[in-house]
C-alpha cells in the first residue's frame, strides 16, 4: 500500500472493526519498550547513531520470524509534512513525542495493528493496537513481536532490573497496557470519579483521552498499568483485566439504570445531539466529541437505529485537526476546520442512511 | 476571544506567567503559543512532566544526597553524570543503571513499588536467568526444610542446588 493510501485511508483496523465488548471498550493496546545494549538512548544519540539504529531495526524486521508478523512499511518522520505527522498521532500510531524530535521513524503494518516507533524516548517502542476488548490477543502479538526482534537485536537486560529503559518509570517489563473505554452512563450518573479514583489504588492509572478527569471529552477514558516492575506481564494484564471487567459491569448497570429512571431525558439528549450533528454548519472538536458520544450511547441503547456504531471512534479521529486538513487537502485555521468538521460529520451520517 | 498576538484566530491557550512577582496573563491561539516558546508550551502540555516529578523525588532521597557529595559519579559508557540524571529524570544509556546503582534502588521502590524484575526474560539469556531464579527458590526451600528439621528433604534439595550451581557457574 502506498504512503498516500496509508495516511488518507480514514480508518486503521482498530477504527473500522468491532471487537469483543465494543459497546464499551473502544480499543486494547500493548506497548513494549526495548533498547539495545551498549548504545546511548535517543536523547543522547547523534543523527548518525539514530540513522544506524533505524537501519538495524529495519534489517531485524526482515528476518523470517519478524516478516511473518509484517510486512512493515518504514516511515521516516523527518520526510513527512506536518499534517501527515499529525494524522499518525491522531490515529494513535505514534506518540506526540516522536514527531517532536529529529530522526524518529515508525514501522507500520498494513492494517496498522502493529506500529514500531524507532528513536522515540527508547530505541524501540513496539505497539499492538486492537479494536474492542482484546488484551490477551494484543499481548500475544506484542510478545511474538518482541521475540522476533530479539533474535537479531541485543536488547539491554539486567537480571535484577529487567529490560532497561530511558525513563525509570518503564524499567522492568517495559510494558504499558491500556484499554480505551467509553463511559457515558457512569459520567451521567456522576459515578465516574469515584470508580476511577478507586482504580488508582491498585497500581493502575486513568486519564481522559481528550481532556482530564470528569471533563474528559466524549466520555472517553484510558485505563493503564502504572507500574512496570515487580509484576510479571501476566500479572499486569490480569490486574487490568479484572479492573476493566468491573468497570464494564458498572457502566452496563448505569446504562440500565438511566434507561429506567431517566429514559425521557436520555432520549431527548441523544436525539438533540443527533439533530445537531446532522444539521450543524460549524462545530468545534469539543462539542463534536460530546455529541458523538451521545449518539453512540443512543445507538447502544437502541434509541437511534440505522447508524453504525463505529461512528464514534471513526469520527473522533477523523474530525481531529490533522485528519480534517488531510481530508480537505490543505492547511486550515480553526474557523475553517469547524465548518469542514461539521460537513464531514453530515456526510458520514448520510453514508449510513443511504 | 481572539488571540492577543495575531488577533486573527480564537485564543485557545490561556496561561499566567509570573516573573519576579510580576503576573502577566496570556490569551493566545495555538500557533502563536507555539512560537512563544516554553512557558506557553507548558500551558498546552501541562505544567508537570514526569521528569520534573522524578527529579523532585530524587532531591528528597537521603541516599541520593550522599551520592551527590561524590561529584565525580558518572556513567563511563555515555558520560552522563548523576547530577544530569537528577535534572533530566532520564538515563543516557543502559549502562547508567549499573553506574548509578546504589542510589537507584530506593527511587525504584518509590516509583515502581519494587526494585526486582519478575517478568519476561530474553530467550537468549533465558537459560541462565531461569536457573538462577530457580536456585534462589531452592535455597529458600532448603532453609525452610532445615528449620522444620526435615533433613532428608533438605539433603535432597542440597544435591539439586549443587547440580544447578554447576550449570550456571562451570
Amino acid at each position: 500500500m502506498s504512503l498516500h493510501d496509508f495516511l488518507s485511508q480514514a480508518a486503521s483496523k482498530w477504527l473500522k472493526d468491532d471487537g469483543p465488548e465494543s459497546d464499551i471498550v473502544i480499543s486494547s493496546r500493548v506497548r513494549i519498550a526495548r533498547n539495545l545494549s551498549h548504545q546511548t538512548f535517543p536523547m543522547l544519540s547523534t543523527d548518525n547513531d539514530k540513522e544506524q539504529l533505524l537501519h538495524q531495526v529495519i534489517k531485524a524486521s526482515q528476518t523470517p520470524d519478524a516478516s511473518r508478523l509484517g510486512p512493515f512499511e518504514v516511515l521516516k518522520l523527518d520526510e513527512l509534512n506536518d499534517i501527515d505527522k499529525l494524522v499518525l498521532v491522531e490515529k494513535h500510531l505514534v506518540s506526540p513525542a516522536l514527531i517532536e524530535e529529529k530522526g524518529g521513524a515508525v514501522l507500520l503494518r498494513k492494517d496498522e495493528e502493529i506500529s514500531i516507533m524507532v528513536n522515540e524516548e527508547d530505541h524501540l517502542r513496539m505497539q499492538c493496537l486492537l479494536p474492542g476488548y482484546q488484551l490477551e490477543a494484543a499481548y500475544q502479538l506484542a510478545n511474538q513481536l518482541d521475540d522476533a526482534f530479539e533474535d537479531s537485536l541485543d536488547f539491554a537486560f539486567d537480571e535484577k532490573k529487567g529490560y532497561l529503559t530511558a525513563c525509570p518509570t518503564n524499567v522492568g517489563t517495559g510494558m504499558r497496557v491500556s484499554v480505551m473505554v467509553h463511559l457515558p452512563a457512569l459520567v451521567w450518573t456522576e459515578q465516574v470519579n469515584r470508580i476511577l479514583s478507586a482504580v488508582t489504588h491498585v497500581g493502575l492509572t486513568v486519564r481522559g483521552i481528550y481532556g482530564e478527569g470528569s471533563d474528559a471529552m466524549g466520555n472517553l477514558f484510558q485505563v493503564s498499568n502504572q507500574v512496570t516492575m515487580g509484576q510479571s506481564e501476566e500479572e499486569i494484564i490480569g490486574n487490568l483485566h479484572s479492573v476493566v471487567r468491573q468497570i464494564i459491569d458498572h457502566e452496563r448497570k448505569a446504562r440500565r439504570f438511566i434507561v429506567q429512571e431517566a429514559h425521557g431525558r436520555v432520549e431527548d439528549r441523544v436525539c438533540r445531539s443527533f439533530g445537531i450533528l446532522a444539521y450543524a454548519r460549524q462545530i468545534d472538536s469539543q462539542e463534536a466529541l460530546q455529541r458523538l458520544s451521545d449518539v453512540r450511547l443512543g445507538i447502544d441503547m437502541d434509541i437511534i437505529k440505522g447508524v453504525s456504531a463505529s461512528i464514534l471512534k471513526e469520527l473522533m479521529v477523523a474530525t481531529q485537526p490533522g485528519f480534517l486538513q488531510k481530508y480537505n487537502g490543505h492547511e486550515m485555521g480553526p474557523g475553517e476546520r469547524d465548518s469542514k468538521r461539521a460537513a464531514m460529520i453530515r456526510e458520514r451520517l448520510r453514508t449510513d442512511s443511504n | 476571544m481572539l488571540c492577543e498576538e495575531c488577533g486573527k484566530h480564537p485564543a485557545t491557550v490561556h496561561y499566567t506567567q509570573i516573573v519576579q512577582g510580576q503576573k502577566t496573563e496570556y490569551h493566545l491561539c495555538e500557533s502563536c503559543a507555539r512560537e512563544k516558546g516554553v512557558a506557553a508550551y507548558e500551558a498546552i502540555a501541562g505544567p508537570f512532566s514526569i521528569n520534573q516529578l522524578l527529579s523532585g523525588l530524587l532531591n528528597f532521597d537521603p541516599a541520593v544526597k550522599e551520592r551527590m557529595d561524590s561529584p565525580g559519579l558518572q556513567c563511563p559508557e555515555c558520560g552522563l553524570t548523576f547530577n544530569q540524571f537528577k535534572q533530566l529524570g532520564r538515563f543516557g544509556c543502559p549502562n547508567c543503571y549499573k553506574a548509578f546503582d546504589p542510589a537507584l534502588d530506593s527511587l525504584l521502590k518509590k516509583i515502581q513499588t519494587s526494585d526486582q524484575h519478575v517478568g519476561k526474560v530474553p530467550k537468549r539469556r533465558g537459560g541462565v536467568v531461569a536457573v538462577r531464579r530457580q536456585l534462589d527458590q531452592l535455597r529458600n526451600d532448603l532453609q525452610e526444610q532445615i528449620r522444620l528439621e526435615k533433613y532428608e528433604e533438605a539433603a535432597h534439595l542440597r544435591d539439586r542446588i549443587r547440580e544447578l550451581e554447576r550449570q550456571v557457574e562451570p
